[in-house]
């Protein structure tokens, strides 16, 4: 059995604050076509295309776990160390809409909630989360690829966090919201580990032939290098 | 891996011929995008209201003549939420009710009814949005509905490469299997993410020579129009009458119930 994508469906927050997380993340996403056009000028387009397109492929890849489960990578923070935050966004972004317009994953009128999920916290997030702690680590390729693993591993509990938040504002009253929180962030922390092992093992396979590639790594002077 | 061909296609647009196939892209995502807000917007407990939304996406699916094993596909997806939808009435807060013998949450129960219908109606439009509309026809529409154009041009990347992307994966699926590989547990994570990480490489090196070649044959940035689509008035007005046949629904059953 394979543990499909949880994309927010239609009607499971309300109307009102789905629409408020549409207007949030038009906001994020503003920013990053900004942001993108600056970084990649005209390139932006077909690079995030790919990138869209790399990770759609790339949740499709079932990595087996254990007795005929397996699990796949969510991919916010590869995104970002791969093609840099913005770029990373718009991807992730992309990804979304076209599974809810298309394949009917995840609610069209829960566009904005998914986004804020998957593109704000846990490719955003993971981009700073992974600055912070490339600044505390040793600028070398094990320090690097650390600081890959916990940002992408607290990537997932964070969007965890981030749809109890939206639960709590728009969800049914008829749980209470301890309960959510401990069931939706307890099984994040663990699907966390995996995202980070995945994570790291996929930068490192490019690290290791186009360390130039990696986004997260231009500013490294030290060679990554094996 | 066999399946992921059809995983891609499967969204695949089907031709038919009447007015809502043939409604102008931008006003026919508007349409469903408006309905189905109304379709949220109504409260769980408007029970007989949402019944007759079903019935109204019931119509649309016959009429519209879409296949059970796409709609037995997107039910899929909603299979997460709708155990959540089931563990809500046990785990709900009180008053109890009698529920068929069992003791069960009745708040609980709503609003697992509210998350199951709703979710449901949700799939099923976008469906007969996808199944009435060509991609490149839906990208137009986003276009027309003001869009930013740079993420209208990644989705138009998106939808060109997928096939040709996860064919590549597929490739490299074979390559590996030739060479005895089985999948069996987390330690062959690592073979997977090499393959990841090649995808990628090879992803990206497409990016920039698919650049290079649009550039060279006078790439503006604009979607290049091959079809163009009037809009008239009575298409607008076909346009509103699924979100204002929606609202009436809505309106009449609020008046009946208070």
């Amino acid at each position: 059995m394979k543990i499909p994508t949880l994309h927010i469906p239609d009607g499971f927050i309300s109307a009102p604050v789905s629409l408020l997380f549409l207007v949030i993340s038009g906001f994020f996403v503003f920013l990053a076509l900004r942001g993108a056009k600056k970084q990649l000028d005209e390139k932006v387009a077909p690079l995030a295309g790919l990138a869209a397109v790399f990770i759609f492929a790339m949740q499709m890849i079932n990595f087996p776990v254990a007795a005929g489960t397996s699990g796949h990578l969510i991919g916010g923070a590869l995104a970002a160390i791969l093609i840099g935050p913005w770029a990373g966004v718009l991807a992730v972004t992309v990804v979304l809409i076209v599974q809810a317009l298309v394949f009917a994953d995840g609610g069209l009128t829960a566009i904005g909630l998914n986004v804020f999920i998957m593109s704000v916290l846990a490719t955003l997030g993971a981009w700073y989360l992974f600055r912070f702690f490339q600044k505390i680590f040793p600028k070398n390729r094990i320090g690097f690829l650390t600081a890959t693993a916990i940002a992408s591993y607290l990537s997932v509990p964070i969007s965890a966090l981030g749809f109890t938040f939206q639960f709590a504002l728009g969800g049914t009253a008829a749980i209470t919201l301890d309960k959510v929180l401990i069931a939706m962030v307890g099984v994040h922390s663990v699907i966390g580990i995996g995202e980070a092992i995945i994570t790291v093992l996929t930068i490192s396979a490019v690290l290791s032939v186009r360390k130039d590639l990696v986004f997260g790594a231009s500013k490294l002077k030290v060679s990554l290098v094996r | 891996m066999g399946s992921l061909h059809k995983h891609v296609s499967e969204g695949v647009y089907q031709h038919r011929h009447n007015w809502f196939h043939e409604l102008p892209s931008h006003i026919k995502i508007a349409s469903v995008f408006s309905f189905v807000l109304v379709v949220v917007l109504t409260p769980g407990n408007f029970y007989q209201a949402h019944l007759s939304f079903a019935l109204i996406v019931i119509g649309l699916l016959i009429w519209n003549q879409i296949a059970l094993s796409a709609i037995r596909k997107r039910l899929i997806i909603e299979i997460p939420f709708v155990l959540f939808a089931f563990f809500l009435p046990i785990f709900g807060t009180d008053p109890r009710i009698d529920f068929f013998g069992l003791r069960l949450s009745e708040p609980g129960l709503w609003a697992g009814w509210n998350i199951l219908i709703k979710a449901t109606i949700g799939v099923m439009m976008s469906l007969i949005l996808s199944s009435s509309t060509p991609q490149r026809e839906l990208l137009v529409g986003l276009e027309k509905l003001k869009f930013p154009k740079l993420l209208v041009q990644i989705m138009s990347f998106m939808i060109r490469y997928t096939v040709v992307v996860t064919e590549e994966l597929k490739r490299m699926a074979i390559a590996r299997e030739s060479r005895c590989f089985e999948a069996k547990g987390p330690k062959q994570w690592s073979v997977l993410a090499r393959s990841a990480g090649a995808l990628f490489i090879r992803s990206y090196e497409r990016g920039e020579r698919v650049h290079m070649a649009m550039l060279s044959r006078g790439y503006t940035g604009a979607l290049p129009l091959t079809t163009v689509q009037f809009s008239s008035r009575r298409d607008l007005i076909n346009g509103t009458l699924l979100p204002l046949v929606a609202l009436s629904v809505f309106l009449i059953w609020s008046v009946i119930l208070n």
